[in-house]
């Protein structure tokens, strides 16, 4: 009888597994399908394609309406530039407020977490008139610098782990006579990886998921950002172009997703690190 | 005795520097004689014309003046430039006060070493000593000023539109001008029927939305993550890598394809139903089934983030607790609630209000996914999927109600606010912090 009962109870919980794998799955296979497909339409007969084709990813970069290619690199450099800038903030405002104690700590703390709190476009307008006034409107460095500027703001989960590193290593090194810069650049930084990693990677995903500043600020088709872009193929062709719009979903979702598999277990690690801090 | 450390404060308070120089701290002193001449070159022929725009926010408008035969155009205030060039040089104003406060206590400072005898520090010895003591102060400037002028600055200037008239059609610059008008946005808000009833929805909904979003998300986290981890389940490794997958695509994919998918007209979910003989389902077009619409597709995105959470947790409770139990012959589910619950709720809820606070600004999903619609015809420039957030969007980005915009931000703030200063106050961080060694 006992036997039966769990022999049910695992079946069971196999069938939801495969349930919950299919519906996981299934979109990304559908899109990843679609973009093989012949034909622009949306709809199809078929789940599986009768042809495959790779005619809409060339399309992508020989089309004179939609300038993928040039998307993809301008998003390209704006993360990439992003990503270094945001590193370097953030590493080192979360090191100063993680291993001193100083005049101001606290209440630094808390305004950064309420400021954090703010919709970040509540202060759309100000910045879209503060880059008018720096004549920055429609270039790639507005973006990096908006961007960067606010990222020591999202660091608490760094501080959290600078705050498990114990501190008797560097009061060992400053008694063997070493700088306060010293410290933070031989062993602090080499300690910080997996950390320094999980900010990169954060920071190089979210401008390619960004579209609210980006759109904002990029006013002309040849300096647009990929989501840009995407948001605006979805929106103006739905059905008559919906393959190549895969197409390009997939140029974009699979260097990110194996990237994030790949770094999987340091998110983790900033995940659950955030979970014991705050 | 204290002759010094007097001369020199009253000195500094003359001139910014002096007392540094009386003190024989040579280029300290003419470093900050130096910034005070800098600072007032650059501010004192602009403060004036920065405090009259603040107070009246430009008093002509542009127009057309004839010039002989041809009529020419004039430039008029532009209120918000006006009021923008006002804060950016205040908050300067403000740094070199800072600057000047720290010169008179510097002077005090080093007056009372040469009254008590003791040698003043040298400016290589200053430098020293500001790089060991005051290093973090160092390491936080450059972070500080982009928050200065891409974070504070702006919230700041927002918060002073949700004060003015700044709106289409009758108030944009330069062809008009702006004034302003104290607390009457806000009291619009609350009091005019027809800005009312769209906020009061507006906000019910965005609530309803949040509580559901994160409920729906957290339970079927610990759902996925309890499944995976039970006894005799095999190929534990694989499940959890499928079930990352929705978290690893960007969301901005994610969500544009998933509009494809829940396409009424051509998209796959109706084709299916179609062939088992059911009418397709108007997922985004009509208000209640874009609510559910949102709310799984947020499912599909936020499950694995839980799940990558819970398992994680679930690695971390003491397996014995479990044999404890066993021993005390208590059944799987009594087991679930008393040991594996309580412990997934302790660790996850500083987690779960984040998480609440979040979505109340979730503005990717909806926006992305519905862009607010469907429309209704009742609500002011709002659809029946808009959230406060992406209201806010609309009214900013489409209908120029910068006024109201501003005022709704200052809401959704406040709200927010509560939760996550409750949150980190009483979170471990700020607690106890201090007794990790």
């Amino acid at each position: 009888m006992r036997k039966w009962k769990s022999n049910a109870r695992l079946t069971l919980s196999y069938a939801l597994l495969l349930l919950i794998s299919v519906v996981a799955i299934y979109p990304a296979l559908w899109v990843v399908l679609s973009s093989l497909r012949p034909g622009g339409s949306l709809y199809s007969e078929h789940f599986w394609p009768r042809q495959f084709t790779l005619v809409h990813y060339a399309e992508l970069f020989t089309s004179k309406a939609y300038l993928y290619g040039a998307w993809y690199l301008n998003t390209l450099k704006i993360a990439v530039v992003t990503m270094i800038l945001s590193t370097i903030l953030v590493t080192l405002s979360m090191y100063a407020l993680s291993r001193f104690r100083f005049r101001g700590r606290k209440t630094a703390l808390t305004v950064m977490l309420v400021l954090g709190m703010f919709p970040s476009f509540m202060s759309l307008i100000a910045i879209y008139i503060i880059l008018l006034q720096l004549n920055l409107l429609d270039t790639h460095m507005a973006l990096i610098l908006v961007y960067s500027a606010g990222a020591a703001l999202g660091g608490f989960i760094v501080k959290g782990f600078f705050d498990t590193i114990p501190r008797s290593l560097d009061e060992a090194a400053r008694i063997d006579g070493a700088s306060h810069l010293q410290v933070f650049a031989k062993i602090m930084l080499p300690l910080s990886k997996p950390m320094l990693t999980y900010v990169a990677l954060t920071s190089f995903t979210g401008v390619w998921g960004d579209f609210i500043f980006a759109r904002l600020v990029l006013r002309t088709k040849e300096n647009w950002t990929v989501a840009v872009g995407m948001w605006d193929l979805v929106n103006s062709l739905q059905n008559s172009n919906f393959t190549m719009f895969a197409a390009g979903s997939v140029l974009i979702a699979i260097p990110i997703t194996l990237l994030f598999i790949f770094l999987q277990r340091f998110l983790v690690q900033g995940l659950t690190s955030g979970a014991s801090k705050g | 005795m204290k002759q010094h450390r007097t001369i020199a404060v009253l000195l500094s308070i003359v001139l910014q520097g002096l007392g540094q120089i009386y003190n024989r701290q040579w280029l300290k002193g003419i470093l900050f004689m130096l910034l005070e001449v800098a600072g007032f070159i650059y501010i004192a022929p602009r403060l004036g014309g920065a405090i009259w725009g603040l107070v009246t926010l430009g008093e002509k408008t542009q127009k057309f003046v004839k010039v002989g035969k041809m009529a020419q155009m004039v430039k008029g205030d532009h209120s918000i430039f006006l009021i923008l060039d006002g804060l950016i040089l205040l908050f300067l104003v403000f740094v070199l006060l800072g600057v000047y406060a720290w010169n008179i206590t510097d002077a005090y400072r080093s007056g009372k070493l040469r009254d008590e005898l003791k040698p003043v520090r040298t400016f290589r010895h200053s430098y020293e000593h500001a790089t060991t003591f005051y290093f973090p102060y160092f390491m936080l400037a450059l972070p500080a000023l982009g928050v200065l002028f891409f974070t504070i600055m702006p919230i700041v200037f927002t918060v002073m539109l949700a004060f003015t008239n700044y709106s289409a059609p009758d108030h944009i610059p330069p062809a008009k001008l702006v004034d302003w008008v104290g607390f009457k946005t806000f009291t619009d808000l609350v009091k005019m029927k027809s800005w009312s009833h769209t906020f009061v929805g507006v906000l019910i909904w965005t609530i309803i939305w949040a509580v559901l979003a994160t409920v729906t998300t957290y339970f079927g986290g610990i759902l996925v993550a309890l499944l995976i981890e039970q006894k005799g389940i095999r190929f534990k490794k694989l499940w959890r890598t499928i079930f990352i997958i929705p978290y690893a695509i960007p969301q901005l994919i994610s969500l544009l394809v998933m509009k494809n998918l829940f396409n009424g007209q051509f998209g796959p979910i109706n084709q299916y139903l179609g062939y088992f003989g059911l009418g397709g389902l108007p997922w985004l077009t009509d208000p209640f089934w874009a609510k559910v619409t949102v709310i799984t597709v947020n499912m599909w995105i936020g499950i694995p983030v839980s799940m990558v959470l819970i398992l994680g947790i679930l690695t971390s409770i003491p397996r014995d607790l479990y044999e404890a139990a066993d021993v005390d012959g208590a059944s799987t589910l009594q087991k679930f609630r008393i040991i594996t619950m309580p412990f997934i709720l302790f660790s996850t809820m500083p987690i779960l209000i984040m998480q609440f606070a979040g979505n109340i600004n979730n503005f990717n999903v909806i926006f992305l996914l519905t862009g607010g619609n469907p429309a209704k015809g009742d609500y002011q420039f709002a659809g029946a999927t808009d959230l406060l957030i992406t209201w806010l969007y609309k009214l900013t980005l489409d209908n120029n109600k910068y006024n109201v915009a501003s005022a709704v931000g200052i809401i959704i703030f406040l709200i927010v606010a509560i939760f996550s200063i409750w949150n980190f106050r009483r979170s471990k961080s700020f607690k106890e912090e201090d007794m990790i060694q």
